[in-house]
């Protein structure tokens, strides 16, 4: 798939926002105040930024507010009750928090659950798609969610959670990565069962129908080199949850190596998702030849 | 919302208007309903009722739309101000450029009239071309027939009176078996797509032979990946495999063949290979009911295939045993040829059996009594249902003529022609070569030609000479070179014209023919000629180029004047029985263009615009009495000339509207063909259907319609008699006689009876150095150069990989993405590969037409047409490498002058990518029609 | 709504005759034609007279090439457009309801007023019958020619898909392959018609017909005796003709 800058800077933005809301729903940690008030301020300032960052994805966004329409089948709709949903319920406890030095707990705890639900309802758009086997797994939303999580642990400064979770996050990016590269092949599609022509032979596609490009080319059919991609996902373990992990075990670590390892996290997120979409292969290349 | 609350427009208005016309996006010809929305077009789809396409339309058809707003039309008349080649023009009024014409050529008329040379390329008017250049007095006059496929139409009219191209047509409602030989899209386009949809559906076989399995040779069910240049020796093979299992139509041979005509057998004859014939020169055959010698039309004979002739001590044969005994030789044996056909003799005999079960086991009879030219009346019509159709495959080779031939010979040896489920075909054939015209080619200063420049000639007294033998026309047509050349060589025109070989000329006047790009031989060399200056004069060897076109295609840069036409939606054209006509085999039909939008545009219609000139210079016809312009313009030409009395360009609304071929001019008549859908159809009796050339009921029904004066029947030339005079004359025989260094070639090509010779050229060295086979084919979205201007199509073709087969692309470690340095003795290109394994392993190919000139078209210089598609003319050359005689050979048919476009022979190999094709040529300015 | 009807009242679709595509393009133009001029946004092209030309079309012909273990390499053009699946995966993900599918004939549309231009839909069709068209930033896709099949300003004869109207070669039909009885779904049951990617459950309404078998003939020698020589030399040939010129 065509990894759009601003699905990926949706996808990491948003993560670590909801990521944090999560934690600061569950008053972790229990900030009122001004603090409070920045770490909300961080938080939705992802959240929104992350939102918004999609909406330059959309060709009309002036219409942004019928995608609250389909809730009842479209996991996009979904995201986006779950996401207004939970910025709602949040702002109610932030301004508790920050302005009344109240925490009220219930809606902590509810827009917690939401904040959660939506970072699912993101995976599940991706999930749903069976014409991207790699996206196409029960992993997907596990990757999602724990990389959101830890994001979301580490911006809230909780370091005993957020070591438990970058490793797990990053075992699950690791079985992520290596059950989505067997997922095509599991799928079982290829340029046979594409085209029906199954039986007689080796199919090849011989001539593809114009002979410059299109928007199924463009959007969905992105090759990427093996050796570049290996080397991203180097990076994206490292600088993701490795860095990240290494740099929060230091005992007595200090604001700034957190606001390191937080940098350095979003950045292996970054190359992470990139990775996402760039190495997802869409069945639609098979018409083009794609593995033909 | 729920969705059963959407409120669609289930019933939107297509138009404000439909305007029924036809297409021009190639030469097919299909009747188009034209959608116009506030006198815009707005939807372009075929006309149901139309006798080409009913209803259908192709991917350039329904682009037509494209066309007419593309913005490399030309906008007004152009004088060249820049050198040539450079595409630097001034706009001009067209006053202007008329008085510069008539300027340039009134003078050549009044004293050399052959010093003007007027060719004419994808021309649908050639009767008007064609009058008007003979009225003007010049010898120099052709369409495009030769190079494109001279060899298929003049095989088809010497051998039976009527060819393939789109002169004739498959049976498709009854045929069971189609062969198709080297047809990628052909002229035919939609009918020959919707024949085959037709054989699909019916479960018929179709069989492709073809060195590419693409388009019309995919959906066959069976392919024959032959070895370019060598269909001759597959076909005779199968003659051979017929005649040894006597799976033959002897009664069909006997009736309507000269295969029971008596031929002198003597070789110390003068009349040797010679056919014997009575007091009135009428053929003779011997009666099998007498035993005795009588006319092959005579009532009640009975002609015999077994039994020759003894008279006045010289021994006289049936053409047939001939042919038999040349056949049935063990050299024509599948295993003999199979080799170089790159098939399997088993292949070629499954072939044969195939052919023989279908056309005699499944035999079919239509209850249809009819009568023939003999009398006798028949019950039924026999039809053995095996369908072929060939072209370009088979006749853009040197050696295409004699194949082709070979392959009507097959066809008759089946007794498939004219029969159902056979070949039919369509009107004004059949007609025999002895109704067609001879050339004419002596030119008077101030006075018209004898009659029209083109031909059949029938022996050496027809040759184009002059007295001390050198060719009349430019092109060399009708001269021993190329004695049969019916079309005329158009590839010659601008090499020959820069040689001064056979003489200079001072005008070349084009129209509509690509001819600096695509359709010439060696683009680069001619792009040299077309700028070349005399060194003593500083003038350009090639003194003045007038060109017609409709867009800024590659010719324009090279022209000194241009007259821009109008694009197909914005004039009248007529498609017309004394030309190319629109008819089914069942019928036939003619059409008209008009304008069903308005140009916008400083442009007139060419045929208008030539009508004009006629008037300037006063030519005959084109001048009243009073020397007032005859006609106002094209339309009105089209109403009220007459080629003979009563006869017209049109044939349907006649008189007062209600009369059909013959018939006084009809003002209204082209209304009257508006009203109808813009053609007009005239049925063929069910009675007159099939075995048109003996059928009486079908002569009598052309006579009516004015196809011909009298009733012709003929009979189909197994043996071809005008060859062997040729032969003769290369013998020493009389008193035209060849230059010597072209005897060897006459006596072995001219063969009377079909034969197999290696195309020109492809000797053993040769197929040494250049191991390949080098072709193009056509893409059925795609017109020549004209589709790279239309936004859809060029979408769907914007560059072309050569393709190569499987082992020449392990053999060379290709990938993809790689490209390849391709070879020929004349030159070389560089060019993307890519790899096809459903193909010939001797041969590589591309898409023709792809590849442009940076600048073109209005085109960005840096279009992947010009950056990565090619063209292979590069590689071709109109002359054969020099064989050290001293003569220089023409790349072309010996006989009738095709251009070899497919001999072409090459070397690949493997280049590390270059930043773009090479050659590659100086982007040009873009005409002051184009915009950028 | 992108709740899917649980049933549609027919199911017009598509049979596309793959033994009979001779690859032309014919369909892919005429539909561009009549979709540029016809329901919603024009198809636009981008660049189109320039270096990288490109535009939406709702149908695109492909070509393949079929290399059998033994025998020769056979090619197979393919055309392909929305089929118009049953459980259309395109319909489901779309958040606006914009995509929907109709209950009276199967049909899915997008109601371009209502698309937010996500590309959800296009992501979630298996078939790349869905291109965002970059001019008017909505999804476009086949709509099987809503706006002509039931077109009362067109004659009877000519309410049916423009792709298959033009197409020469007869190799597009159109037809309600809910009707068991209707010309279409007898035409998949006599030729084996099948779908694509069956296994990822979307149901295309479509269907695709194989192409026949092909070089089949050199494994038999029932051809033989159709060749079973007349003679064994020219004499004998010219006996045979006698004899057989008696015979007529
Ligand atoms: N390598 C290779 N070369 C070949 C062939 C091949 O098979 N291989 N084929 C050969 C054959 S068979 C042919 S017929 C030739 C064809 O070659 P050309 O006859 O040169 O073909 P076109 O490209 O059709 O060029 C015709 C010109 O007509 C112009 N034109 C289009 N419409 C109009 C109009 O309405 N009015 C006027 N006045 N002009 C118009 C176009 O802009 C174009 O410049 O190519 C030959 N060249
Ligand atoms: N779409 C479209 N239609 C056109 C045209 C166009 O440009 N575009 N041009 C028109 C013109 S001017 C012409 S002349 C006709 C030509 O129509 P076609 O005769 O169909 O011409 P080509 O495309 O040159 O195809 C020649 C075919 O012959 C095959 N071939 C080559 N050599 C041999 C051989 O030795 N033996 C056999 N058996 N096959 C061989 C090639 O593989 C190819 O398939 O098309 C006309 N129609
Ligand atoms: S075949 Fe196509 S381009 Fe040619 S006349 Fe017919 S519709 Fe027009
Ligand atoms: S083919 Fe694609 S767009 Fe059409 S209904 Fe099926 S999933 Fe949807
Ligand atoms: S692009 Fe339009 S039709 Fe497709 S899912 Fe988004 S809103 Fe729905
Ligand atoms: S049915 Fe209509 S919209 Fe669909 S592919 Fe055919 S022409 Fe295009
Ligand atoms: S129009 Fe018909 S034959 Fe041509 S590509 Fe389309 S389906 Fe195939
Ligand atoms: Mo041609």
């Amino acid at each position: 798939m065509h990894p759009a800058p601003s699905v990926i800077i949706f996808t990491t933005l948003s993560g670590l926002g909801f990521g944090l809301l999560v934690f600061l729903g569950l008053g972790l940690p229990p900030v009122t105040g001004w603090v409070a008030f920045v770490f909300f301020l961080i938080a939705y300032a992802l959240a929104v930024g992350g939102l918004l960052a999609s909406t330059f994805h959309l060709g009309h966004p002036e219409r942004a507010l019928k995608a609250f329409s389909q809730w009842r089948t479209s996991w996009l709709s979904r995201e986006a009750w779950a996401a207004v949903a939970a910025l709602v319920i949040m702002a109610l406890y932030a301004l508790g928090a920050v302005f009344f030095d109240t925490r009220i707990s219930a809606l902590g705890w509810l827009g917690a659950g939401l904040s959660f639900a939506t970072v699912i309802t993101t995976a599940m758009i991706y999930t749903q798609i069976k014409a991207v086997p790699r996206w196409h797994q029960a992993l997907t939303p596990l990757h999602l969610s724990t990389a959101s999580l830890a994001g979301g642990a580490l911006l809230a400064g909780q370091i005993t959670i957020a070591q438990i979770l970058l490793f797990l996050a990053g075992i699950i990016q690791i079985a992520h990565w290596l059950r989505g590269d067997q997922r095509f092949g599991e799928a079982g599609q290829s340029i046979a069962s594409a085209t029906g022509l199954g039986s007689p032979g080796r199919i090849r596609a011989f001539e593809a129908p114009h002979t410059g490009t299109n928007y199924l080319l463009r959007e969905m059919v992105h090759v990427v080199g093996r050796k570049h991609a290996q080397r991203l996902r180097l990076i994206a373990l490292g600088l993701g949850f490795a860095l990240p992990l290494g740099l929060i075990m230091i005992p007595g670590a200090s604001h700034g190596l957190g606001g390191l390892a937080v940098l350095s996290h979003i950045l292996g997120m970054l190359a992470s998702r990139w990775l996402f979409f760039a190495q997802a292969e869409h069945v639609v290349g098979l018409y083009y030849g794609a593995r033909g | 919302m729920r969705h059963q609350d959407i409120i669609l427009d289930l019933s939107p208005k297509l138009s404000d208007q439909t305007a029924k016309t036809t297409c021009y996006m190639c030469a097919c010809r299909c009747g188009i309903n034209v959608h116009l929305k506030d006198g815009r077009v707005a939807y372009i789809e075929g006309n149901r009722d139309h006798p080409v396409n009913k209803g259908v339309l192709c991917a350039k058809g329904a682009a037509g739309i494209m066309q007419v707003t593309a913005p490399s039309r030309l906008r007004a008349p152009l004088r060249r101000v820049g050198p040539r080649g450079s595409g630097q023009f001034e706009e001009i009024s067209w006053d202007e450029a008329l008085a510069t014409a008539t300027a340039w050529m009134a003078p050549l008329r009044a004293t050399a009239p052959e010093k003007l040379a007027f060719f004419t390329g994808r021309d649908q008017s050639q009767s008007l071309t064609g009058w008007w250049a003979q009225q003007f007095g010049t010898p120099n006059y052709a369409a495009h027939g030769g190079f494109c496929s001279v060899n298929m139409a003049a095989a088809g009219i010497y051998t039976m009176g009527g060819a393939f191209w789109e002169f004739g047509q498959p049976d498709w409602e009854r045929t069971k078996l189609l062969l198709l030989f080297g047809v990628a899209e052909d002229h035919d386009s939609n009918p020959i797509k919707m024949g085959l949809g037709k054989l699909k559906e019916r479960g018929a076989r179709v069989i492709g032979i073809n060195p590419i399995r693409t388009g019309y040779s995919a959906v066959a069910d069976d392919w024959i990946a032959i070895t370019p240049g060598t269909d001759g020796l597959l076909i005779l093979s199968l003659i051979h495999c017929l005649l040894t299992a006597g799976k033959i139509d002897l009664d069909y041979l006997a009736r309507y063949t000269n295969a029971p005509v008596l031929l002198n057998e003597d070789p110390s004859s003068p009349d040797h290979g010679l056919f014997l014939r009575d007091a009135n020169g009428k053929l003779l055959v011997m009666d099998r009911t007498t035993g005795k010698p009588m006319a092959f039309d005579a009532a009640g004979v009975k002609p015999d295939l077994a039994h020759g002739l003894r008279r006045a001590g010289i021994t006289h044969r049936p053409v047939f045993q001939l042919l038999a005994e040349r056949y049935l030789d063990p050299s024509y044996a599948p295993e003999a040829v199979a080799e170089r056909c790159g098939l399997s003799a088993k292949r070629i005999h499954a072939l044969a059996a195939e052919l023989a079960r279908v056309a005699f086991d499944e035999a079919i009879e239509i209850d249809q009594p009819w009568t023939d030219f003999r009398g006798e009346r028949h019950e039924k019509m026999t039809g053995r249902p095996v369908a072929m159709h060939a072209m370009r495959g088979i006749s853009a080779h040197s050696n295409g003529f004699q194949i082709a031939r070979a392959l009507h010979l097959l066809q008759i040896l089946l007794g498939t022609v004219e029969t159902p489920g056979g070949f039919r075909f369509k009107p004004p054939y059949p007609k025999p070569p002895e109704a067609h015209p001879k050339p004419h080619a002596t030119a008077t200063p101030g006075q018209p030609l004898k009659g029209p420049h083109l031909g059949y000639p029938m022996g050496p007294e027809h040759l184009a000479l002059h007295p001390d033998g050198s060719p009349q026309r430019i092109d060399k047509a009708f001269s021993w070179e190329n004695p049969l050349s019916a079309h005329g060589l158009m590839h010659m025109v601008i090499a020959n014209a820069h040689a001064g070989d056979p003489y200079k000329i001072d005008t070349l006047f084009l129209y509509m023919a690509n001819m600096a790009w695509n359709s010439s031989m060696s683009t680069g060399r001619v792009i040299e000629m077309l700028t070349d200056k005399d060194p003593e004069t500083g003038e350009y060897v090639i003194p003045r180029i007038i060109y017609s076109d409709a867009y800024s295609s590659e010719m324009v840069a090279y022209a000194d004047l241009i007259l821009p036409d109008t694009t197909y939606l914005e004039r009248h054209d007529c498609i017309s029985l004394l030309d190319r006509p629109i008819s089914e085999a069942d019928a036939a039909a003619d059409a008209i263009r008009w304008p069903v939008i308005e140009a916008d545009r400083d442009v007139r219609g060419f045929q208008s615009v030539l009508i004009d000139l006629g008037a300037r210079l006063g030519l005959p016809g084109f001048v009243t009495d009073d020397g007032a312009p005859a006609f106002t313009d094209y339309a009105d030409y089209i109403t009220r000339h007459e080629r003979r009395p009563g006869i017209g360009p049109l044939m349907g609304f006649r008189g007062a509207g209600d009369q059909t071929g013959r018939g006084a001019p009809n003002p209204d008549q082209l209304q009257r063909y508006i009203d109808n859908g813009g053609f007009f159809t005239h049925h063929i009796p069910q009675a007159a259907q099939y075995y048109k050339p003996w059928n009486t009921a079908y002569q009598d029904w052309a006579v009516d319609l004015g196809l011909y004066d009298s009733p012709q029947p003929y009979l189909f030339n197994l043996y071809l008699e005008p060859l062997r005079r040729f032969q003769r004359a290369a013998e020493g025989h009389g008193d035209r006689q060849p230059p010597d260094h072209l005897r060897d070639r006459i006596r072995t090509t001219m063969d009377p009876l079909p034969i197999w010779y290696p195309p020109l050229g492809d000797d053993a060295q040769t197929a040494q150095d250049f191991p390949l086979h080098a072709l193009t084919q056509r893409p059925m979205a795609m017109y020549h150069s004209w589709g790279s201007q239309n936004a859809w199509l060029r979408q769907i073709h914007g560059h072309n990989p050569l393709y190569v087969p499987t082992n020449i692309w392990v053999a060379h470690g290709f990938a993809d993405g790689d490209w390849a340095r391709l070879t020929s003795p004349h030159g070389s290109i560089t060019v993307p590969v890519a790899h096809m394994a459903a193909l010939n392993p001797n041969t590589v190919w591309t898409w023709n037409a792809i590849g442009k000139r940076k600048g073109a078209w209005a085109l960005d210089p840096a279009a992947p047409e010009a950056t990565k598609g090619f063209l292979l003319n590069h590689l071709i050359h109109e002359l054969l490498p020099p064989k050290g005689d001293g003569h220089r050979w023409s790349n072309s048919d010996p006989i009738t002058g095709q251009a070899a476009w497919f001999d072409l022979r090459v070397r690949i190999e493997k280049v590390s990518p270059p930043p773009e094709v090479q050659p590659n040529f100086p982007t040009l300015a873009p005409p002051h029609g184009g915009t950028r | 709504m992108t709740s899917l009807p649980e049933t549609t009242q027919r199911k017009l679709g598509l049979v596309i005759d793959l033994d009979t595509c001779v690859g032309c393009h014919a369909c892919v133009i005429a539909c561009k034609g009549w979709n540029t001029e016809n329901y919603g946004a024009p198809l636009s092209d981008q660049d189109p007279y320039g270096a990288a030309p490109s535009g939406t079309f709702l149908n695109r012909v492909h070509s393949y090439e079929i290399t059998p273990p033994h025998g020769q390499a056979q090619l197979v053009h393919f055309p392909k457009s929305c089929l118009h699946c049953e459980d259309a995966p395109c319909v489901t993900v779309c958040p606006t309801g914009a995509s929907y599918k109709r209950s009276e004939d199967g049909i899915v549309l997008v109601n371009e007023s209502d698309c937010i231009g996500c590309g959800l839909c296009a992501w979630a069709c298996p078939y790349g019958a869905r291109e965002m068209d970059p001019t008017a930033k909505v999804m476009k896709k086949c709509t099987l020619c809503v706006d002509r099949i039931y077109n009362e300003n067109l004659p009877e004869e000519d309410r049916t898909p423009a792709c298959v109207r033009t197409c020469p070669a007869g190799a597009r039909h159109f037809g309600d392959l809910g009707d068991p009885d209707s010309d279409v779904s007898q035409l998949v049951a006599a030729r084996g018609g099948f779908d694509l990617m069956p296994d990822l459950g979307t149901k295309p309404v479509n269907k695709y017909l194989p192409p026949r078998p092909k070089d089949q003939w050199e494994e038999t020698d029932i051809l033989a005796p159709f060749l079973e020589p007349v003679a064994e030399s020219p004499q004998g040939f010219l006996g045979w003709l006698d004899r057989a010129l008696e015979r007529l």
